[in-house]
């Protein structure tokens, strides 16, 4: 086995660096949008209008029963025969926030029915209406809920960034297999680029677990010391 | 003040309530009781909408509230003017259904600002007093997992009270608790029937409803069978039913 040529590492890092900076960039900008656009989904698939429902449910079970590889292609390669013709990021950013909208409004969906039905009635009571109730009552307990799941989406999200790769967007995985063909230091670029991975998926998953720690259901006040 | 007439209720096929009329006047403090599955609760939550009664007529101040009778179908009325009525009412819950992601303190602010449009100022000085009144200042900044059971189940009746509700609604509020915080609930409950609020309370406490009630109302199977001031019921009672409902009762405290 070969150690890391570091010739390698000196001559191809910076484009490297550049791919993990799309791969970061990609997944901030598709976790915001998924966190927030999975909301009005969630609540979609609860209305009480059956087609409303049924559109969402459609949405989600289409999403839910084929893979992300394959919507992704399907959003670059054939939607530009409808007319829809997108850059490589913007498709990328759209196939994966459409996919991981639904996944993660399942997610909501479940936190919006773990709260209790008295709290719904609680604020029926003091006069709220079921707006007014949904935003100031149920989501602030249902996102304390869902906040370890969404935060597993989040780094997984991370990971599935590589798929960008089947749309030509030039992010960390496509980089390391461009270089890595091209140079053929597979053993050295496929290792930095892992390593590459980990420096930010590590303190992500960091970052999550104090989220969560953060968000913990016990409701009391922060004690000092 | 409140005013049920011939109200029915089904869930599925099973009819819980067959037949309600109930008249509560202004200050009268009435309590229900009756067997468990008797349907006191669903009587309860029909007077607030809580449930829609599958037919009849609510009442409430003279009007007719939260629907309208389209042929046999009962249809609900914008939510605007069911919260609109629903305010005038105070409810209470066994589990208190306190909003655990907010202090004491703004548990009760939180329907004085967002369910009545009260300045936050307002509703923060009205807080502090119906805490008072319930006994339990200098507890404001309290999360509900912090509190004890009966002052929990205070803080809910000063998120009522602070809404300055027509009458309160009162769904078995002792029922969650240790034996030895009943009391203090107790106490806040007969301190606002001597300020002359209206109250329909669903009970097991029997001395309780003794010495407070008005009126106390006997229901099983979904009829009113029997009902009066609280000594003709108690020691008195007429219907064969509320005998042996009472002697089961008595003879368990």
């Amino acid at each position: 086995m070969e150690l890391l040529n570091l010739d390698v590492v000196r001559e191809y890092g910076g484009a490297l660096l550049q791919g993990l900076a799309i791969t970061v960039v990609l997944t901030l900008i598709v976790i915001i949008i998924a966190l927030v656009l999975a909301i009005p989904v969630a609540l979609i698939r609860m209305s009480p209008i059956f087609l409303l429902r049924t559109i969402g449910s459609i949405y989600v079970e289409v999403i839910r029963g084929t893979p992300l590889l394959l919507q992704l292609a399907y959003i670059y390669y054939v939607m530009p025969g409808f007319g829809l013709n997108l850059d490589p990021l913007s498709a990328a950013v759209l196939g994966l926030s459409l996919n991981y909208t639904a996944y993660m409004s399942e997610v909501y969906r479940g936190g919006i029915l773990a709260v209790p039905k008295h709290q719904w009635e609680a604020a029926a009571t003091v006069g709220m209406t079921k707006a007014v109730a949904f935003y100031r009552i149920i989501l602030p307990q249902a996102l304390r809920i869902v906040t370890p799941t969404l935060g597993n989406y989040f780094i997984s999200l991370f990971k599935d960034t590589a798929l960008a790769s089947v749309v030509t967007v030039q992010e960390l995985t496509f980089t390391g297999q461009i270089i890595s063909a091209r140079s053929y230091q597979y053993f050295t670029i496929y290792t930095v680029t892992g390593i590459l991975y980990l420096s930010v998926g590590y303190p992500a998953a960091l970052f999550v677990r104090w989220l969560e720690k953060r968000a913990d259901n016990s409701y009391r006040r922060k004690k000092p010391g | 003040m409140i005013e049920l007439v011939d109200i029915h209720k089904s869930f599925g096929s099973a009819e819980v309530l067959r037949g309600i009329n109930l008249s509560i006047s202004v200050g009268e403090v009435v309590c229900i009781i009756g067997p468990s599955g008797s349907g006191k609760s669903t009587l309860l939550r029909c007077i607030n909408f809580l449930e829609q009664p599958t037919s009849g007529t609510i009442l409430i101040e003279g009007e007719r509230a939260y629907y309208d009778h389209v042929g046999p179908v009962l249809k609900a009325r914008p939510e605007k003017d069911i919260a609109r009525v629903r305010r005038k009412l105070g409810m209470v819950f066994q589990d208190f259904a306190l909003f655990p992601h907010l202090s004491a303190i703004g548990n009760v602010i939180e329907g004085q600002i967002y369910g009545l449009g009260i300045p936050r100022v307002e509703a923060l000085q009205r807080a502090s007093m119906m805490l008072e009144r319930v006994g339990l200042t200098g507890h404001g900044d309290h999360y509900p997992a912090e509190l004890s059971g009966g002052q929990k189940q205070r803080v809910a009746i000063a998120r009522s009270l602070a809404l300055s509700p027509k009458a309160m609604l009162f769904d078995e509020p002792t029922s969650a608790l240790d034996p030895e915080l009943v009391g203090e609930v107790l106490d806040v409950m007969k301190s606002l029937s001597g300020d002359g609020m209206t109250m329909v309370i669903v009970t097991h406490e029997m001395a309780f409803a003794r010495e407070v009630a008005d009126r106390v109302v006997f229901v099983d199977l979904g009829k009113i069978v029997e009902e009066g001031p609280p000594e003709s019921v108690f020691d008195n009672p007429q219907n064969e039913r509320t005998q042996t409902f009472l002697a089961r009762i008595m003879r368990r405290s």
